[in-house]
């Protein structure tokens, strides 16, 4: 119904509001994302359909290296997992770059566009909802091997010993592929969708929530088999997720999100023990932690996170924001450097931080 | 044998709540599946008791149970008793379970959405609440809802009382939850999972608000979770269940600072820490079972890392109970003189 509004940037376009990250000039990151804006169309007849709709993504831009792990994080309705699934066109993008290993992708012709599917897969949150509850779990991660031919797994013998091998990788039994979906556990589910991802030797896979669903003694399996599956192939993540504590424990480095706009985003460690934007500091002290007593203060936004159809001008957490001054409330600040040490990988978008 | 409460009551009054031995099953076609088999445990006024535990490990059927809120069949208490202020509640008629539900004991559940009546507005289900345990007018309902409205700390009290679920935030109807749940004064509120639906900011203003409000109004809180980081900051004393049995008790303090069983190690030792990246997190092997699948023995031998040909045989009873820190594990007591290896929390955040 609604006609995809792709904009495409002219290659000469400098992001504006979000200058690049210094990457090194002899290697491009693997994936680069500038200005990219994903607006909804709401409301029919109501009227409420005006040109521009929620702005769910407004301006998002950071790239991510090869064997990174990238962390989005905010409050839901942030636009972290629309900024995931619109890298992957999962979600068509309203404007802004996309660029994996220098090749623009928006604005692709479809069948263009298929020959990078298979280097970008995707790991959903729900387990139970994104497998295919009548194939088998040997059809479920066989089914891109059929899509995409490959001389790696032409032939049937070549694509059991091929699936096989996922099954192992992902530490799933092989009497498992004759199974249904409903016969596994969430944790096994996981695994499986895990295997599917991999299946393609992807270069880089969007994790969207992908522990959040599972028991606590499971998640650390499944965590900890997503960082050693990165160690071996060198697999880059963008990895959405609300957990901060597993976020800390995975990433490379973090970007915070808010009303669809990227608000800090720097080193993981330095983001976690320096974080300079108030959203940010009041994001991790809000985290229970698991000690008692360890918590003395904790400041809070106040209220609840406005809606992302009708953003307040300005800086947009200005409400929220116990320390928000006039020029908040009139300017939305840019994403700039913080800091001389980081040599620019750190940056907030804070009118009150230098 | 039930453990002794620290804030045992002098006077010799009756706890608040007192679950004794309590066994609630479920007959399926498939065979008896034993939900909760021989759970205790004792809750006193002004006090938050966490039940910790993964999903299946009966902590939620414990807590249905002493609502009674389970059908019956397929339930079935097999055995025990719920004593809530030294009546016990499985004896009572459904008529006289029906006094007590939403008025002395409430509960709130994890999804706000689907436990709100989407057709009636949040005011109408509060005075509703109230008309129907005290006498009292509508218009004086109407009021006692827009109170706990306000109690609660929702702005515009007034205007929001005529606003539908849907017209709100995740937070703001888990408030509504709450304001529903306290509009009668009970004196038990048992939470299951009050804040994993929500944001981490919204959960703490939501953790925050309930520590308020016992504080005022005094009602004693169990707490259903799977997150020990809320158990940490919001329980004095907690109970980590595993497959239908409670497998250890202890304040909050001595569980964070010593925990004994095998369980509440390696769940303690798998949480990624807020305090760093690490390497490889201490997985626990195997999955949780199936109530079904339960054999003989311990129900978390096939996972441990110290089960022997004993634990495999024999399940073992809960003891040290008496000490305020009890467990229920043959190879436990030696851990007691050992470093906890397994801990990665013990070290206070600077």
């Amino acid at each position: 119904m609604i006609p995809p509004m792709i904009a495409p940037t002219s290659p000469q376009a400098e992001p504006q509001p979000n200058p690049r990250r210094t990457a090194t000039p002899s290697a491009p990151p693997l994936l680069e994302v500038s200005d990219l804006t994903k607006h909804f169309l709401v409301g029919g007849k109501a009227g409420r359909g005006r040109a521009g709709g929620v702005k769910a993504v407004d301006g998002v831009s950071f790239a991510l290296d090869r064997g990174e792990t990238l962390s989005l994080v905010g409050e839901s309705g942030c636009g972290k997992t629309t900024t995931g699934k619109s890298v992957l066109r999962l979600i068509e993008p309203t404007a802004g770059s996309v660029r994996l290993e220098g090749e623009e992708l928006l604005g692709l012709a479809p069948s263009r566009m298929r020959s990078h599917r298979r280097d970008m897969q995707i790991i959903f949150q729900d387990p139970y909802a994104s497998l295919n509850p009548r194939l088998s779990a040997a059809e479920i991660v066989a089914e891109p091997m059929r899509n995409f031919a490959d001389p790696a797994w032409r032939g049937p013998g070549a694509l059991r010993d091929r699936l096989a091998w996922l099954f192992a990788k992902v530490g799933l039994r092989p009497e498992a592929m004759a199974k249904l979906p409903g016969e596994f556990s969430g944790g096994q589910r996981q695994r499986l969708g895990i295997a599917r991802a991999l299946a393609l030797k992807p270069k880089l896979i969007v994790c969207d929530e992908p522990v959040s669903a599972l028991d606590v003694s499971v998640q650390a399996q499944v965590v900890n088999l997503l960082m050693d599956l990165q160690a071996e192939f060198g697999l880059s993540y963008l990895f959405v997720a609300h957990d901060l504590a597993v976020v800390r424990h995975i990433s490379h480095r973090v970007a915070v999100m808010y009303l669809g706009r990227i608000v800090e985003i720097a080193e993981c460690e330095r983001l976690f023990t320096d974080p300079q934007h108030p959203y940010t500091r009041m994001l991790l002290s809000a985290a229970p932690i698991p000690a008692p007593g360890a918590r003395t203060t904790r400041v809070l936004p106040i209220g609840d996170p406005p809606s992302a159809l009708n953003p307040p001008a300005g800086c947009r957490f200005h409400p929220r924001c116990p320390m928000a001054r006039p020029i908040c409330r009139e300017t939305a600040p840019p994403l700039i450097p913080h800091g001389s040490a980081t040599g620019g990988a750190h940056r907030v978008a804070c009118h009150l931080v230098s | 044998m039930t453990v002794p409460s620290p804030q045992a009551d002098q006077a010799g009054r009756p706890p608040l709540l007192d679950i004794r031995d309590l066994r609630t099953h479920f007959d399926t076609p498939d065979g008896t599946v034993r939900s909760v088999d021989g759970v205790s445990y004792r809750l006193e006024a002004r006090e938050t008791l966490g039940i910790v535990g993964e999903s299946g490990c009966g902590k939620s059927v414990t807590a249905l149970s002493v609502l009674r809120l389970l059908p019956t069949p397929p339930a079935r208490f097999a055995g025990g008793e719920i004593r809530f202020q030294g009546t016990d509640l499985l004896g009572l008629s459904e008529r006289e379970m029906r006094r007590i539900r939403g008025n002395r004991i409430s509960m709130i559940f994890q999804e706000p959405m689907t436990s709100l009546n989407p057709v009636l507005t949040v005011g109408r289900q509060i005075a509703e609440a109230v008309t129907l345990h005290q006498k009292i007018g509508r218009r004086q309902a109407w009021q006692r809802a827009v109170e706990m409205l306000r109690l609660v700390q929702i702005a515009d009290p007034e205007r929001r009382a005529g606003e539908y679920p849907h017209q709100m935030s995740g937070g703001m109807r888990q408030r509504v939850m709450i304001a529903l749940a306290l509009a009668c004064h009970p004196d038990l509120l048992i939470a299951d999972e009050p804040t994993t639906a929500l944001d981490v900011t919204i959960q703490a203003q939501i953790l925050e608000l309930l520590r308020d409000l016992q504080a005022k109004l005094g009602m004693g809180i169990v707490m259903i979770t799977h997150d020990l980081g809320v158990v940490a900051e919001c329980c004095d004393r907690v109970v980590v269940m595993y497959a239908g049995r409670k497998v250890e008790e202890a304040s909050v303090a001595d569980l964070f600072e010593r925990p004994l069983h095998p369980y509440t190690r390696a769940l303690m030792a798998s949480m990624p820490s807020l305090q760093g990246r690490g390497g490889r997190l201490a997985e626990i092997p195997g999955m949780v079972p199936a109530p079904q699948e339960l054999g003989t023995g311990c129900a978390f031998a096939p996972r441990c890392p110290l089960a022997t040909e004993r634990c495999r045989r024999e399940t073992p009873d809960f003891t040290g109970a008496a000490t305020g820190h009890g467990v229920a594990c043959f190879e436990a007591a030696p851990a007691r003189h050992q470093p906890v290896v397994l801990h990665r929390h013990a070290g206070a955040r600077p």
